[in-house]
């Protein structure tokens, strides 16, 4: 617990509208490091996933990764960065329907400009690392919520990123699957030395984390912020 | 049927009480539908706005009378025709009689130096653009000519009052001609009804997209109606209440922007043509047909199209996908075209004529089966793509999963350049009857001046010398013209030229020639002139009796820039000095060579003649020229097919961004995945154009066999206007590159983080 | 059954004590209206407790009315007691099933007492998940007989936790009730 934080918010601050989604919220993750972020629903869990893996940009607060100022990073930085360096799983409506399951999984390799052969062989191997060998070839109208979801984390890690935002990962499936697809991520996260920030509101899905960041009214409270 | 208005009604309701997407919906329809309709109504309208424009012509056009002078005869001149590559209806009116008559539109003739000027004419001149015509006619503007005698709104058109036309103006007995209505000849009717044919097509599939819009916003409203408990047949009532409340709404619309259209058809003009909103008549019978065939037809096309939709409680299932298109009766439909075509040629050869009806079908059929070939060629085609890069393979794969939403939305594009090849060809074909080769020469000299006043050599000179000195004037070629005529025969007439011999030289091969000498033209239709022959003056009945010099040489003819060779005399200037009346005062002639790099070197011309002369006659000389009604009838065409387009390229954009709002959210995750805006927008592009490439491969296939049929129908040979069919499929291309352009701004804006929010 | 169990009924009349002092009547009064429900204290239990706490030095007499019996005597918290009852408060339950009642009792004294409720329950949240993911990462070692045995624990502590959430959610509404 004493390694340098590899992805830090500070006093976080971002408003849609006249809707303050985060009002100073702060997290640090280190490197391998699962952390689970919990709150009720609108408390700004997404708007902060969204800030930490730049997607959003604060309106105040500060994101770092690394040496580089994710908050102030133009879009091709950031851009850039999510191809390379970060993975995501969301809830709903994340696969490509046109593309079978296993091209989805090779998407980001080929955003990362890997060739179509070997970006479809890394992602055969990693589908069957998730048990979802069987769907390659299908197209995600195809396939069940479970299994999609676990294509949907292969697709967050082929790239071997260095952090994995998941969004309510289980948040569309029952126990029994939530649960499957919990354990294949971090497995698999831990395997690959990923950082995961895994945003739920299910404390089951929060007990595979290493510790928990409670949001609320987009605050987070409790932070032990380090460095 | 008590059921279907019930349900009906409920689906009414749910419109209605649905909110704003439901709104919007229904707006979307409605304007669909709405710009389908006015296009409709403009089409049965076409045959008022000929006849209105006609009808105004002919009450203020005139035939000139041989007859004796009278209280009601006026003299009159046409001005020459044209203003800045404008046509000017201008006249100038000398009343014989107290009592005149007075043209459509004006309240009394103009007096001399008075003008009475079209509303349109009027601005012109109180503008800087008409300087150069006001520095022409020194007159007064007293008054403005009313609607009732002009062709046009903004037609350019005047009366001048003149006291010099004695002797000088025709003289007619009233303004208004009856002329008699020709019929259109066979090939232009044929034109017509095709032109219309191929123009209405593509605003039927317009409306039949335009019936569908929203279609994934309604297919969850099925769904949950499933859910409490609808059957299959009364949600497909219920669909068809919002298609039918789309197609009421697109009628008015649609009679709004018509009777909108109709206002604002006074302040566009085409090809120097305009027309009044109050030519424009719906024909009531077709009018009341596309009030009611319309609605019926929405209907018909949504109950039709959820045949294959099966809406279930828990969402919609399209059926269809993953089953094959079949090839068989798609072919079937282009094959009854043919036939249809083929049977209308039948009668022709029975000496019957061409079946205009069978004609119609035919071009219907023809280009229908090109619209249900599309989605299977999009199928067949995009099946074994390999899509290369990233963008490639999101296009590629999409067509493979949903190929018949792509196909549909560039459906309409590819049977309107189908259609419009169609015309194309056909119009290039019949086109050598109708462009005239006029003989006339316009490389060297591109003005012809004519039957200025008499005046005297120097006089001539002073006004050849005005203008060289013209602005955009190269050459002047100015001779004295004069007529005499034969002793021995009555029939017979020569032309007298009076010039120095370069001038002369454009009519005969000279060889040498000095002042003093005389030439007979030798060579045309008519007896040359022979030495020492006594010849008769033309200005009075019993002109005075000259004798032609002994020593006139006969000369070969040689055809001046019009084209034409004169029988005649050749004077230079001291030969016609020996003869009586030839060598005084000649109406002047000449040919004015002009700098192709001035556009108004033809008016500087005119306004420099009609300010020494203005009842001279300026006429410009062009190598070709379109039959009238053919120019107009072809114009007509290029302009209906780029409103198609128009509309079309409207539709387009609707559908595209409706499916781009479908994708919503995969399109925020490939962002968060940190794809490049870039990377999207070329797969969106390819996505539109390889349809699109496919469609217009369809469409210039099916154009040229139309074309082709068409011709053969009306007994022209077979022949490409390649330069033509490149430009249509190339604003066709256009069009598509222009919606793409359009709709990347909302690409972009849904890949924005903020399209990632999900319910 | 009793909302609080015996050995929690001191800590919280001492709970009850701390807004002010009371007569040992009051104090059975407001046991009862917010944690008796169909079972009410008896008086015997009430000054037993009473006793004990005094005992302890938790509680003290304030001056006595003269003439007055024994349900005259009025009963005020000492810092000790205070003190104690912090304690109590800070402290997370064990997580354990049909926690709730403790949980409850904790919670509506810190509103009477004006502490931040929310962060007992938050407190509580914390102790509930290092459970969990105790029991998660046995589960992922052991087999399947430990793994369904950690499930039912789970979902138990899970239960808890939704509860913790939604009164979370709804403490302004308790308070405002429980303060009335
Ligand atoms: N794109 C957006 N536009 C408007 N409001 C938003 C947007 N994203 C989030 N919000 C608002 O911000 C608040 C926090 O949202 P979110 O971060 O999605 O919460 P959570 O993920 O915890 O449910 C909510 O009130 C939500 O309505
Ligand atoms: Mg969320």
């Amino acid at each position: 617990m004493t390694a340098t934080p590899l992805l830090v918010g500070r006093d976080l601050h971002r408003t849609f509208g006249a809707t303050p989604a985060l009002a100073g919220a702060s997290i640090a993750v280190r490197p391998a490091e699962i952390v689970a972020v919990m709150g009720p629903s609108g408390s700004g869990k997404s708007t902060l996933l969204h800030c930490l893996a730049g997607i959003l940009r604060p309106d105040a607060g500060q994101v770092r990764y690394g040496e580089v100022d994710l908050s102030a990073a133009a879009d091709a930085t950031r851009s850039a960065l999510r191809r390379t360096e970060f993975g995501f799983v969301f809830q709903f409506g994340q696969l490509v329907p046109e593309l079978t399951c296993v091209e989805n999984v090779a998407l980001p390799l080929r955003l990362a400009g890997t060739r179509r052969r070997p970006a479809e062989r890394t992602a055969r191997e990693w589908l069957e690392r998730l048990e979802a060998a069987e769907v390659a070839g299908k197209r995600p109208g195809e396939v069940s919520g479970g299994q999609g979801q676990r294509v949907a984390v292969a697709r967050a890690l082929v790239t071997e990123p260095r952090v994995v935002f998941a969004d309510e990962p289980t948040g569309a499936l029952d126990s029994y699957h939530g649960e499957q697809v919990m354990r294949l991520l971090t497995e698999a996260a831990r395997r690959t030395g990923a950082s995961v920030v895994l945003v739920t509101h299910e404390p089951r899905v929060a007990a595979y984390a290493d510790r928990e960041v409670i949001v609320r009214d987009g605050r987070t409270r409790d932070v032990e912020l380090v460095g | 049927m008590r059921r279907w208005i019930r349900d009906l009604a409920l689906g009414t309701r749910l419109v209605v009480g649905g909110g704003p997407t439901a709104w919007l919906r229904l707006a979307m329809t409605a304007v669909g539908v709405g710009l389908g309709v006015a296009l409709l109504l403009l089409a049965t309208a076409a045959p008022t706005i000929l006849s209105g424009h006609r009808a105004r012509s002919d009450a203020r056009d005139f035939a000139y009378t041989d007859g004796p002078a009278s209280a009601h005869t006026v003299l009159i001149r046409q001005t020459p025709g044209s203003y800045r590559h404008h046509p000017v209806h201008g006249v100038l009116v000398q009343p014989e009689g107290a009592d005149p008559s007075v043209p459509p539109g004006l309240s009394r003739l103009p007096g001399p130096g008075e003008m009475v000027a079209s509303p349109a004419l009027r601005r012109l001149l109180a503008g800087p653009d008409g300087a150069e015509l006001r520095s022409r006619y020194p007159a007064r503007v007293v008054g403005t000519i009313g609607d009732a005698g002009l062709a046009g709104p903004r037609e350019y058109a005047f009366y001048l009052g003149s006291d010099r036309l004695t002797g000088r103006g025709q003289r007619i007995a009233r303004f208004g001609t009856e002329q008699p209505r020709q019929p259109l000849d066979p090939v232009l009717l044929l034109l017509t009804v095709v032109g219309i044919t191929v123009l209405l097509v593509p605003v039927a599939v317009f409306v039949a997209t335009a019936v569908r819009f929203g279609s994934a916003a309604r297919d969850r409203q099925q769904a949950a109606l499933r859910l409490v408990g609808a059957d299959r047949a009364m949600t497909r009532r219920i669909a068809a209440a919002e298609a039918l409340l789309g197609a009421l709404g697109g009628l008015v619309v649609g009679a709004v922007l018509f009777l909108a259209g109709r206002q604002l058809v006074e302040l566009v003009e085409f090809d120097g043509i305009s027309v009044f909103g109050s030519d424009l008549h719906p024909q009531p019978v077709l009018a009341a047909l596309v009030a009611v065939a319309l609605p019926a037809a929405a209907v018909a096309i949504t109950v039709v199209a959820l045949r294959r939709v099966v809406a279930e409680p828990l969402g919609v299932v399209r059926q269809g996908v993953g089953r094959r298109r079949r090839l068989w009766w798609r072919l079937a439909v282009t094959g009854l075209g043919l036939a249809g075509l083929v049977l209308a040629g039948l009668g022709r050869d029975g000496g019957g004529g061409v079946s205009l009806p069978a004609v119609a079908a035919g071009v219907l059929l023809l280009l229908a089966g090109a619209a249900v070939l599309l989605p299977w060629l999009v199928e067949f085609a995009v099946r074994r793509l390999p899509g290369g890069g990233v963008p490639g393979q999101l296009a590629v794969r999409r067509l493979q999963l949903d190929g018949g939403t792509a196909a549909r939305a560039v459906t309409g594009i590819t049977v309107a350049v189908a259609g419009a090849i169609a015309l194309q060809t056909l119009l290039a074909g019949v086109s050598h009857g109708y462009v005239h080769q006029t003989g006339q020469d316009a490389s060297q000299r591109q003005v012809l001046i004519e039957d200025t006043v008499p005046m005297t050599a120097g006089q001539r000179a002073r006004f050849a010398a005005r203008l060289r000195h013209t602005d955009g004037v190269r050459r002047v070629e100015a001779y004295g013209s004069d007529t005499v005529a034969a002793t021995d025969d009555p029939e017979l007439f020569w032309s007298v030229m009076v010039a120095d011999c370069a001038t002369l030289r454009t009519f005969a091969a000279l060889g040498d020639c000095a002042d003093g000498d005389a030439f007979g033209v030798d060579g045309t239709d008519a007896r040359a002139p022979r030495p020492g022959e006594a010849v008769r003056t033309t200005d009075s009945p019993h002109g005075a009796r000259l004798r032609l010099p002994a020593g006139l040489r006969s000369v070969p003819a040689r055809p001046d820039p019009t084209g034409m060779t004169h029988a005649g005399l050749l004077l230079t200037p001291a030969a016609a000095d020996r003869l009586p009346v030839l060598g005084g005062r000649l109406s002047t002639s000449g040919f004015v060579g002009t700098d192709p790099a001035e556009p108004d070197a033809y008016d500087h011309v005119v306004t420099t003649t009609v300010r020494v002369d203005p009842t001279a006659s300026v006429f410009s000389l062009q190598g070709t020229q379109v039959d009238a009604r053919f120019g107009t009838v072809r114009r007509g065409l290029l302009l209906g097919a780029i409103a198609v387009l128009l509309v079309i390229g409207a539709s387009l954009l609707t559908t595209v961004l409706e499916q781009l709002r479908a994708r919503r959210g995969p399109l925020a995750v490939l962002s968060a995945f940190g794809a490049r805006r870039s990377t999207l927008t070329v797969s969106v592009l390819w996505q539109t154009a390889i349809p699109m490439f496919l469609g217009l491969l369809l469409a210039v296939a099916t154009g040229l066999v139309l074309g082709a049929a068409l011709l053969h129908l009306s007994h022209a040979t077979i022949w490409f206007d390649a330069a033509g069919i490149l430009g249509m499929t190339g604003a066709a291309a256009a069009v598509v590159a222009l919606v793409t352009l359009l709709s990347t701004p909302v690409l972009w804006r849904m890949m924005r983080p903020e399209a990632m929010r999900t319910e | 059954m009793c909302i609080v169990t015996v050995m929690s009924i001191g800590l919280t009349l001492l709970g009850l004590l701390e807004p002010g002092p009371r007569h040992g009547y009051d104090l059975k009064r407001a046991y009862d209206e917010h944690f008796g429900q169909d079972h009410p204290l008896h008086y015997g239990q009430v000054y037993a407790t009473l006793s004990r706490l005094l005992k302890n030095g938790l509680v003290e007499l304030e001056a006595v009315e003269p003439g007055a019996g024994p349900d005259r005597k009025r009963y005020a918290i000492t810092d000790a007691g205070v003190t104690d009852l912090d304690g109590w408060l800070g402290r997370p339950e064990q997580p354990e099933p049909y926690l709730s009642s403790t949980l409850y009792t904790k919670v509506v004294l810190a509103l009477l007492s004006g502490r931040p409720a929310a962060e007992i329950l938050d407190t509580q949240r914390t102790a509930h998940l290092a459970l969990m993911r105790t029991l998660t990462r046995r589960k992922a070692a052991g087999d399947l007989a430990d793994q369904l045995v950690c499930d039912h624990a789970l979902f138990h502590l899970e239960a808890d936790l939704r509860w913790l959430e939604l009164t979370t959610a709804r403490l302004d509404a308790l308070a405002q009730e429980v303060v009335r």
